[in-house]
């Protein structure tokens, strides 16, 4: 069984988020970029799936020279190649970023690739869909349980107030959702193990993809704003319970104009 | 003549309200553009209910139950034979299944998850939330068709009065490698935090498990959805399903209510658009007051249990 697993790097989320100069992107001085949350439930579920029926487990990144950090940190976890793809990712869109991982993901060993459900930060849940697609392959979307063996996977996707369990022939895509099992962190032997994994890089070119295509924006951030400051309404002393409750009952009516 | 085509879904032969919701502002969108108003459905019975918000036409596919496959080939079929220039779809887990998908088969772009779209220029304007709502980004999408999904509870559903769509069969292949074996449905059938209306949320202050009784019993008084924050979804006292912020959902209801919930930057960013915010914390400096439109210093223990009883009050008149 083995596995790609795309690894999006991302602002830490304690981030406090300010707006750089040209008032289209993040201002990035001194932010500190981790792997996306989501792309560690990924990460632990391909490597169980190795631990269980052997294999590869590739993790893939597209992005600036940071990104080997995130690579490095994911193999020193458990996987056994890596993948660089160098480039401006900030400058491609969604499907500019999907088609440069669906032309790596041809050439390396996989019946799985793994994403989590949404790169933290630009939130779009997009990308993992957009590999499927290009590929051909099956998703199953926001999973919180996993089995896979001979051919087939099961996988259970969160809905609304439910859960389907998906049953899709291999190669597929899965993206990952918190609950899907509990990330282990780096032991000492994994980290020293790791250093001795050569990343390999690739160019944009390389994957015989035009530059020109991939940052060809189909979505363009026009602006980025904060949301305005919200100064806080009123405080109420609550040390009558009663009191307090009816007062939340009258806001609730009169200015919610629910209930 | 710029025609908008709305993905809707339907529960219990009635639409669901990300659909609603999508109609309506596509409608807005339509005339903006001097273009038609269309739906897409797996079934007839949204005709009636498409109408009323707008659609002048319903195409509909024999395809059954959501299949990611079988639904992109079947909207990918809606799509071309309606000439759609914009393609909604109400921001449920199947809109945003689908949309991504659509989008890479027709080479176009995509903006997630927005919450506010103009017709200017000839393009499609959104605006989206990123960084779980701490900065809103407007972004502009070029190709054709240009696809959005819908933020839930961002646009009003507004009936325009017209009569029942149009129904169109379009045929599409049922082909697919995916399989739904069993849907399972949460115990209990729990309302969603990402379609409520009302969300009563529980923090830390809650001091263990079994206290989310509290929070549960208000929810169900006032007819609302359990949220959490993220620490009682890691220490293992609720599901995560239930957790509002950055790695949980980002939610904008009418009313949230948060009782010991201290406001971590991550849980601010995923509930600060709800319209009216009330808090209740036993710390007056705890930063949910910050953004809370009421805030009520004080135990929750003892107010939590006092507003389950006047709300039941309030609902038996």
């Amino acid at each position: 069984m083995n596995s790609v697993v795309c690894i999006a790097q991302v602002p830490d989320t304690e981030t406090r988020i300010k707006i750089g100069g040209d008032g289209r992107h993040i201002d990035e001085t001194g932010v500190k970029y981790i792997v996306s949350p989501y792309d560690e439930y990924a990460l632990e579920a391909a490597i169980r799936l190795k631990e269980k029926e052997g294999g590869d487990v590739t993790v893939l990144g597209f992005g600036p020279d940071r990104v080997q950090q995130a690579l490095r940190e994911s193999l020193a976890r458990g996987a056994t190649k890596a993948l660089h793809v160098k480039g401006e990712a900030g400058d491609a869109d969604s499907l500019g970023i999907a088609k440069v991982l669906a032309a790596a993901i041809k050439n390396l060993p996989h019946d799985l690739v793994f994403f989590g459900k949404q790169g933290v930060g630009t939130d779009n849940s997009l990308v993992g869909p957009m590999v499927a697609e290009l590929l051909g392959y099956p998703q199953i979307n926001v999973v919180t349980h996993l089995d896979a063996a001979g051919g087939k996977v099961t996988a259970h996707r969160e809905i609304e107030g439910a859960e389907e369990i998906i049953e899709a022939a291999t190669p597929a895509v899965i993206t990952a959702q918190k609950g899907l099992n509990e990330p282990r962190y780096a032991s000492l032997k994994g980290i020293m193990a790791a250093k001795k994994i050569a990343i390999d890089t690739k160019s944009i070119a390389d994957l015989g993809l035009a530059e020109s295509d991939i940052l060809n924006q189909r979505v363009t951030v026009v602006s980025l704003e904060l949301p305005p400051e919200k100064s806080g309404g009123r405080k109420i002393d609550g040390s009558d319970p009663q009191a307090a409750a009816k007062e939340i009952v009258r806001y609730i009516k009169e200015e919610a104009k629910a209930l | 003549m710029p025609t908008v085509l709305v993905f809707c879904e339907v529960q219990d032969n009635k639409l669901k309200k990300a659909s609603r919701e999508a109609l309506s502002i596509g409608r807005k969108l339509a005339e903006a553009a001097g273009g038609d108003l269309v739906a897409f459905a797996a079934d007839r019975a949204a005709a009636d209910d498409a109408g009323r918000y707008g659609a002048k036409k319903l195409y509909v596919t024999n395809a059954g139950g959501y299949n990611t496959e079988t639904y992109t080939t079947a909207m990918q079929a809606a799509m071309e034979q309606a000439s759609a220039s914009i393609v909604l779809l109400g921001g449920t887990s199947n809109g945003r299944d689908l949309a991504p998908r659509l989008a890479a088969r027709l080479n176009t772009g995509v903006a997630s998850d927005v919450d506010r779209l103009e017709w200017t220029g000839g393009k499609l304007r959104a605006r989206r939330p990123v960084y779980s709502g701490k900065a809103f980004a407007t972004v502009e999408i070029s190709g054709t068709p240009a696809i959005a999904t819908t933020r839930i509870n961002a646009f009003p559903a507004e009936e325009s009065g017209g009569g029942a769509a149009e129904v169109v069969e379009i045929s599409a292949s049922l082909d697919s490698k995916t399989t739904v074996v069993e849907t399972k449905v949460s115990e209990g059938g729990e309302l969603s935090i990402v379609e409520a209306d009302i969300i009563v949320s529980g923090g830390r202050g809650l001091k263990e498990a079994a206290n989310f009784s509290l929070i549960r019993d208000l929810a169900q008084a006032i007819g609302g959805a359990v949220g959490a924050s993220r620490a009682t979804v890691d220490a293992g006292w609720i599901d995560h399903q239930h957790q509002v912020g950055q790695t949980g959902r980002v939610v904008s209801p009418n009313v949230y209510i948060a009782a010991g919930v201290s406001g971590a930057i991550q849980h601010l960013a995923g509930m600060s658009s709800s319209k009216h915010i009330i808090a209740i914390n036993k710390d007056p400096e705890a930063p949910i007051f910050r953004i809370a439109d009421l805030g009520v210093v004080g135990d929750l223990f003892t107010i939590v249990p006092a507003l389950t009883e006047e709300v039941k009050k309030a609902k038996a008149h």
